[in-house]
């Protein structure tokens, strides 16, 4: 990739900057300045610091580049910003900066961002393989033979205090669970939709895109599900390599053209909140930008889309179950899905919705800052069991595949192997799904 | 800074609270205020009066002595945090525990950089009630509020912050820690040196603990949003609810632009096609809310009220609140430079004082937003601009001088609620005259002989 000569803040267009005007309203919902009370690690203080680079009073420095990657990148700021500031477009320009100048360069960082960034969530194959790989590492007994004899101490130190957290990896990938178009079982279809199976969701947990499927199906939408699906790019975007997360927007495209449908279906907070912005992504791309416009304007999250369409209330549910929601930072701050998916699992027969404190506060896994900021992301993490736990339910519902594995972790980080983490609509599904079996079967 | 000097600091404070790198304080050159930004040499976070003391005492060894500039949480808007060149910023930020909540003397104690709305929360759990509320609670410090004497929504029937400080500890600039106020309801023991910290933005001292008076939590509140096609009738609706001896908890004024603006971010369910909106609320005994509640829409109906919505439950009157509160930022949606004024005037001038505001941004090609606490005589017209347009901000200055002028004039002052700091000093011998302008100085030379702490501030 040609590396841009112009320092990218200094080329955005400055009101986005002035927008800000140091309120500070959005610091108490701001999980890192809260963990230190300093302005540089709030949403003021480092809008600051991209004003100061721009305005010629500091250099892109490898503190500012710390700095860009101790922010989650969570986004509650711009929930509780009365003036409007577009933190998403600040952080983007300060990360892809931060590459830029390549201020944070290290042998070790730069294998971890090639190999992970550039190569695997650029190749939807190859991931799955690396995806089957460790399937076999894990059901094989290989891990646990490793990890008995603790053979993990050979692994370099990031490795091993990760690998405990590496998804578990289902057994079925999403194209093997659905097919690639399914239509609904009992009427002629009344919508067609497409469902993006995301990368992570389609390796941990294929059966959350089947039950998406399902509760599509139900509601009357023939659903199109194209088998090999590129990474939409918000990984890149979020990471300072914008060119990559454009022409993996372009590859999206490309396979699933907008105009063929009445609505494209993302289930992922961190996808959709990505995926709905192509727009602005390629808004100077003069072959792809009218369809990327297309595309944003029928981005719905499942939820969303759910009660957009006035879904089917299921009338029978599988068992009575207390339920809480976590919100996905991307979900609700990135995309203001908040009530959508509460409204889904309110429908269910049987669940009774326990809210939870600080639903809206991250959980510490915002994309791979558990792999970059690890102390911090396992406070958060602490922060938000704790809070989950208080609740007493004894389902955790959540709609990101991040948040999803996070908090699996922090359960079974405390040997907790009741409680289940579940997708709304994966409680929706085996509802519709109860009520099928007590079906008459006719034919 | 040298080495030296920073290494003290390090020694006096840890090295994690003491800030110095470019990256590190950049982030502190400014604070609520529109259009100021000066960067000071070092930031440095103590945890209670004794280090505080240590830190004057370090500043002031210093060849020439370095000015201290106290911070809470940054969000005045007169500039009072604002560095002056070259000055250590002593940020309460991390000295935020609540120390004491007394329920037979309903009192509570809190570290000076205790966040505002956690004293309210802190009260409202144990069935009391702390009632400034600014419209920055939930970020301002109540060293802040203190330093600037903050007002809030309901400041109509309950006050100000003064009228709510039993006691405060404060570091004075030669180091030693005084202990002024107690928890008597009355004490005339010597002079009421307690109040004149209250207001005075971080010039006498620095305020290390502060006691707080709590009330009783009102039984029942109601709210009611009335809309109007007249900014006049808003006005008269407001003179004739006090004048018919009704005093509701909050009187609050939202013009057309601000409701647009505050509608966008908040989808409160405001109104868009209105000229203007008050949002009322009455508290206390249920009954004398109901009562309240239906004399205040009557008013309101008779000055011409196109329609008076009541809040359906407690949920919906925060939301609306909430709304009202994020007024002023909200504002910054519309240019990129939001300047906020704070002239206050005798109820009696509103209507007039709200009239010549709509004048002067006519006459002066100015786009000006007004809202403010009605009931308080208090207004916020604020200017929408751009601070890189030379030739605009020379209007908005003149602008200002008219606007002030013409508080002066009606009897009013040219802040309620913000303070004067860097923003407003040049209005204030205007308003003061020469003697008292004078006391004020004799007072500060009298604390504060070596001009140490914040100084230029409130005058030079
Ligand atoms: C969106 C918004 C809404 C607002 N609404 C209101 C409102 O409704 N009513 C109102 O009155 N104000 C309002 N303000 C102004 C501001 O929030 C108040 O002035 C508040 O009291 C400042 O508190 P702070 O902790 O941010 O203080 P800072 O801004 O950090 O400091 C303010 C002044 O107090 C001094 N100071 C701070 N702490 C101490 C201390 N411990 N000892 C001595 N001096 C100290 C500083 O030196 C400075 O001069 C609003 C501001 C914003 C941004
Ligand atoms: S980001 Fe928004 S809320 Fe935060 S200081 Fe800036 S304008 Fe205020
Ligand atoms: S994105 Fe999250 S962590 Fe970053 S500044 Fe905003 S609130 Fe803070």
């Amino acid at each position: 990739m040609p590396t841009p000569a112009q320092n990218l803040l200094k080329s955005l267009d400055y009101s986005v900057l002035q927008q800000c005007m140091h309120c500070g309203m959005c610091l108490p919902v701001c999980p890192t300045y809260s963990e230190t009370k300093e302005e540089r690690h709030g949403p003021r203080g480092r809008i600051a610091l991209m004003r100061a680079i721009a305005d010629g009073e500091l250099e892109t420095t490898r503190a500012f580049g710390e700095e860009m990657y101790y922010c989650l990148g969570c986004l509650a700021c711009t929930s509780a910003c009365p003036a409007g500031v577009n933190y998403a477009e600040l952080f983007e320009t300060a990360r892809a900066e931060v590459e830029r100048t390549h201020v944070l360069d290290s042998a070790q960082r730069n294998f971890w961002r090639w190999s992970v960034v550039r190569v695997l969530f650029t190749r939807p194959r190859l991931l799955r393989l690396a995806g089957r790989g460790l399937w076999l590492w894990r059901v094989t007994g290989l891990q646990a033979l490793t990890r008995t004899l603790r053979l993990t101490y050979l692994l370099p130190r990031r490795l091993r205090e990760l690998e405990p957290q590496a998804p578990r990896i289902g057994a079925k990938f999403s194209h093997q669970l659905i097919k690639p178009v399914e239509q609904p079982a009992q009427q002629t279809p009344v919508r067609r939709v497409a469902v993006l199976t995301g990368c992570v969701q389609d390796l941990a947990f294929p059966e959350i895109n089947r039950a998406t499927v399902d509760v599509l199906l139900a509601n009357g939408c023939e659903v199109h599900t194209p088998p090999v699906q590129p990474c939409c790019g918000s990984l890149h975007a979020h990471n300072g390599d914008v060119e990559s997360a454009r022409a993996l927007a372009r590859r999206m495209l490309d396979l699933i053209n907008p105009a063929d449908y009445d609505a494209i279906i993302s289930n992922a907070g961190g996808c959709g909140s990505h995926l709905r912005h192509y727009d602005h992504l390629l808004h100077d791309d003069p072959h792809y930008a009218a369809r990327a416009v297309e595309w944003s304007r029928k981005l719905r999250d499942v939820s969303e889309y759910l009660v957009e369409i006035d879904f089917r209330k299921p009338v029978c549910s599988p068992s009575p179950q207390t339920v809480t929601y976590h919100e996905s930072c991307h979900l609700c701050h990135g995309q203001k899905v908040s009530a959508q998916p509460r409204a889904v699992l309110r429908a269910i027969p049987g669940v009774e919705l326990h809210e939870c404190a600080e639903a809206a506060w991250c959980c510490g896994s915002a994309g791979i800052y558990n792999i970059t900021q690890p102390a911090t992301a396992g406070r958060l993490q602490n922060r938000k069991m704790g809070n989950l736990r208080r609740t007493g339910a004894g389902v955790i519902a959540t709609a990101n595949p991040g948040c999803h594995l996070q908090i699996q972790n922090g359960l079974r980080a405390e040997n907790d192997t009741i409680t289940e983490v579940e997708h709304p609509v994966v409680l929706l599904a085996r509802a519709y799904a109860a009520e099928y079996e007590l079906l008459p079967k006719k034919q | 800074m040298s080495t030296t000097f920073e290494s003290s600091f390090i020694a006096l404070l840890g090295a994690e609270n003491v800030l110095t790198a470019r990256e590190d304080i950049i982030p502190y050159g400014f604070d609520g205020t529109a259009a100021l930004k000066r960067y000071p040499r070092a930031v440095v976070f103590p945890r209670d009066a004794r280090q505080i003391a240590a830190i004057l005492k370090l500043a002031r060894e210093q060849t020439p002595p370095v000015p201290v500039v106290t911070r809470g949480s940054g969000t005045g808007l007169s500039g009072g945090s604002v560095p002056v060149d070259n000055a250590l910023v002593v940020c309460l930020a991390k000295m935020n525990r609540i120390l004491e909540l007394d329920t037979a003397n309903l009192t509570l104690l809190a570290e000076a950089g205790a966040v505002t709305q956690e004293i309210y929360d802190t009260a409202d759990r144990a069935g009391l009630f702390y009632p400034p509320d600014p419209g920055s609670m939930r970020v301002s410090t109540i060293g802040g509020n203190v330093a600037e004497n903050a007002g809030g929504l309901r400041g109509l029937k309950y006050g100000v912050t003064r009228n709510y400080v039993m006691g405060v500890e404060v570091v004075l600039a030669d180091g030693s820690v005084c202990w002024l106020g107690n928890k008597c309801v009355k004490d005339v023991a010597g002079y009421n040196l307690r109040d004149l910290f209250i207001g005075s933005e971080g010039t006498l001292g620095i305020i290390t603990k502060v006691l707080l008076k709590l009330l009783p939590k009102p039984a029942a509140r109601q709210t009611l949003l009335a809309t109007y096609a007249q900014m006049d009738a808003a006005a008269a609706t407001v003179s004739d609810i006090i004048a018919s001896k009704i005093i509701p908890c909050t009187l609050e004024f939202l013009d057309r632009k601000t409701i647009r603006c505050v509608e966008d971010f908040a989808h409160a369910g405001l109104p868009l096609d209105a000229e203007a909106v008050l949002l009322i609320e009455s508290d206390g005994h249920p009954a004398a809310v109901a009562d309240e509640a239906a004399r205040i829409e009557e008013i309101a109906r008779k000055h011409g009220a196109t329609r008076v919505k009541r809040a359906r439950d407690s949920a919906e009157a925060v939301q609306l609140a909430t709304a009202r509160r994020s007024a002023f930022s909200a504002l910054a949606r519309l240019k990129p430079t939001t300047i906020l004024e704070d002239a206050t005037v005798p109820r009696s001038e509103l209507a007039h004082m709200v009239r010549f505001v709509e004048g002067v941004a006519a006459r002066h090609k100015l786009e000006i937003a007004t809202f403010g606490h009605f009931g308080d005589g208090n207004l916020h017209p604020t200017i929408l601009t751009d601070e890189r347009n030379r030739e605009e901000m020379h209007r908005v200055e003149a602008a200002m001088q008219e606007i002030f002028d013409e508080a002066l004039r009606v009897g009013g002052t040219i802040t309620g609620e913000h303070g004067v700091g860097f923003a407003k000093k040049k209005f204030l011998p205007g308003q003061l005259g020469d003697a008292s302008y004078a006391l004020l100085k004799t007072i500060k030379r009298a604390i504060d002989p070596d001009g140490l702490l914040n100084p230029g501030k409130i005058f030079d």
